[in-house]
């Protein structure tokens, strides 16, 4: 904001090339809105043009630079002043000088990696935006595009089921069992309960999603729980031998994939709970880590040759979210 | 990528049911009831007593029918006992209704008709509760509680094994 009315003022304005044809996502903002965002993925070119409009004509604007920085970072939000930048990209526009005029300056950042997903969570905040400046003597210019990023997968090599049996001494004995350890943010959990030994009485049964996210390091770890689903899959009291089929269909519900220790700063993690709920409400429960990833959408004509140069390199790219192999049982 | 774009819904195979398990009766068996309140006693000295009668086939019980009498302050005792020694938390009793032991009441005070089926009833949901908890199920005061003739006050509190 200037001060000084007979300065000369800008608006700066970043415009992507293929503003037409990439496609937008919904992506919550801090406060729980939900707004669209450009998607990029890993190793795609972000290029466009940065617009610098002046306010009053026929008055020079000074300037110290014009620059445009690409970058990724993550906000802890117990730590706000610190940015933690895992990317960051600077294309000088202009050197210091005068405007005359009104400008328009190109900019390409080639095959940008972008190692990690798009993340804003309940205490952690992992962006990708885009960053105009004209520097200033008292203040500078300023204007931000903030993109999303996904991470892709393909389908895990090694994916075994869980299958496990627990209990309370005498009491209460189950095997459950889900038909994968990883699954895809569409996909189904497919499993089964089947009981041993029921020496209390049951009155229903339910599953639920459970999301934590986790900040911090070493003393100061955080874990947020958010509990994302609650799906009833038996109403009743079971007996010895009877089995209860389990299907739950992740893609009504927001999650996100498996993150984690994303540039050693935060985790989030997604587990399955199973609830046994008796007649006088008490509660017995069993957790299961599952990993969540991403599949790419099927390649369709109209998706832009980047993204398709983009798609073969993470196939085999080491960025992929890791599917690490000791959470296989 | 080419791969399938309708997930596998299909059940788990699972072993079918005995049907013995199907239709026999549960392993969760329990009931007790509260009931037939006497008061014992005259003027002063009066207290009333309760029947109370267990049905069980839960292993961890030695008898799978048992009765037995029971006043108000063996109730105590045993939330006292378990609130000391198991990890429970206690469900709360019925009130001790030290109100209604002044004396110039009006009406029969803790001999009332109405108070004793309102206590009678708040003590049979405290023993169901009790009774059905796994925790709980291991203490040696609960079994004494329902199915000894009488509650031993000088008893060696500790865990029963199945």
């Amino acid at each position: 904001m200037s001060f000084f009315s007979f300065g000369q003022t800008a608006e700066i304005d970043i415009v992507l090339n293929d503003a037409e044809t990439r496609k937008k996502v919904e992506h919550k903002t801090e406060d729980g809105k939900k707004d669209k965002y450009f998607l990029f993925y890993d190793g795609e070119t972000v290029s466009g043009k940065v617009n610098v409009t002046l306010k009053n004509p026929g008055k020079r604007l000074e300037h110290q630079g014009i620059k445009i920085e690409f970058i990724g970072q993550i906000e802890l939000y117990f730590d706000r002043g610190n940015h933690h930048e895992f990317v960051s990209l600077v294309k000088d526009l202009a050197r210091p000088g005068e405007m005359a005029q009104s400008q328009t300056f190109d900019f390409e950042f080639t095959h940008v990696e972008k190692p990690y997903e798009s993340y804003t969570g309940q205490n952690v905040k992992l962006r990708y935006f885009l960053r105009a400046t004209i520097s200033r003597r008292l203040n500078d210019v300023c204007k931000e595009l903030d993109i999303v990023v996904h991470t892709l997968s393909t389908y895990p090599e090694l994916n075994s089921s869980i299958k496990m049996e627990v209990g309370i001494e005498d009491c209460l004995h189950i095997e459950f069992e889900y038909n994968k350890s990883k699954y895809h943010l569409k996909d189904v959990i497919v499993g089964k309960i089947y009981f041993l030994l029921v020496r209390i009485k049951i009155k229903h049964m339910e599953i639920d999603i459970i999301k934590r996210e986790t900040t911090g390091t070493g003393p100061n770890v955080y874990h947020e729980n958010d509990t994302i689903a609650k799906y009833e899959i038996m109403d009743g009291a079971p007996v010895r031998g009877e089995s209860i089929p389990i299907r739950l269909f992740l893609a009504g519900y927001e999650m996100t994939p498996t993150m984690r220790d994303i540039n050693k700063k935060f985790s989030v993690r997604y587990y399955l709970n199973l609830v046994l709920i008796d007649e006088e409400e008490r509660r017995y429960f069993k957790q299961q880590e599952i990993t969540l990833w991403r599949k790419g959408d099927i390649v369709r004509k109209s998706m832009s040759h980047q993204a398709a140069i983009a798609s073969q390199r993470f196939e085999g790219s080491l960025r992929a979210p890791k599917i690490d192999s000791k959470h296989d049982i | 990528m080419s791969e399938a774009t309708v997930a596998d819904t299909r059940r788990l195979n699972s072993k079918p049911q005995d049907l013995t398990d199907a239709y026999g009766p549960p392993s969760n068996f329990l009931e007790i009831d509260v009931y037939d309140p006497q008061t014992i006693g005259v003027g002063r000295n009066r207290f009333t007593t309760y029947e109370v009668r267990m049905k069980t086939n839960l292993p961890i019980f030695k008898l799978k029918e048992s009765c037995v009498r029971r006043r108000y302050s063996d109730f105590e005792w045993l939330k006292n006992e378990l609130e000391r020694d198991s990890k429970i938390v206690v469900p709360p009793l019925p009130g001790k209704a030290l109100k209604r032991q002044l004396p110039f009441r009006g009406d029969e005070g803790i001999f009332e008709e109405s108070f004793i089926e309102e206590r009678r009833s708040g003590l049979e949901q405290f023993i169901n509760r009790i009774a059905g908890h796994p925790l709980a199920q291991n203490e040696r005061c609960l079994h004494m509680f329902l199915q000894d003739e009488s509650i031993d006050r000088n008893y060696i509190p500790g865990k029963v094994r199945q």
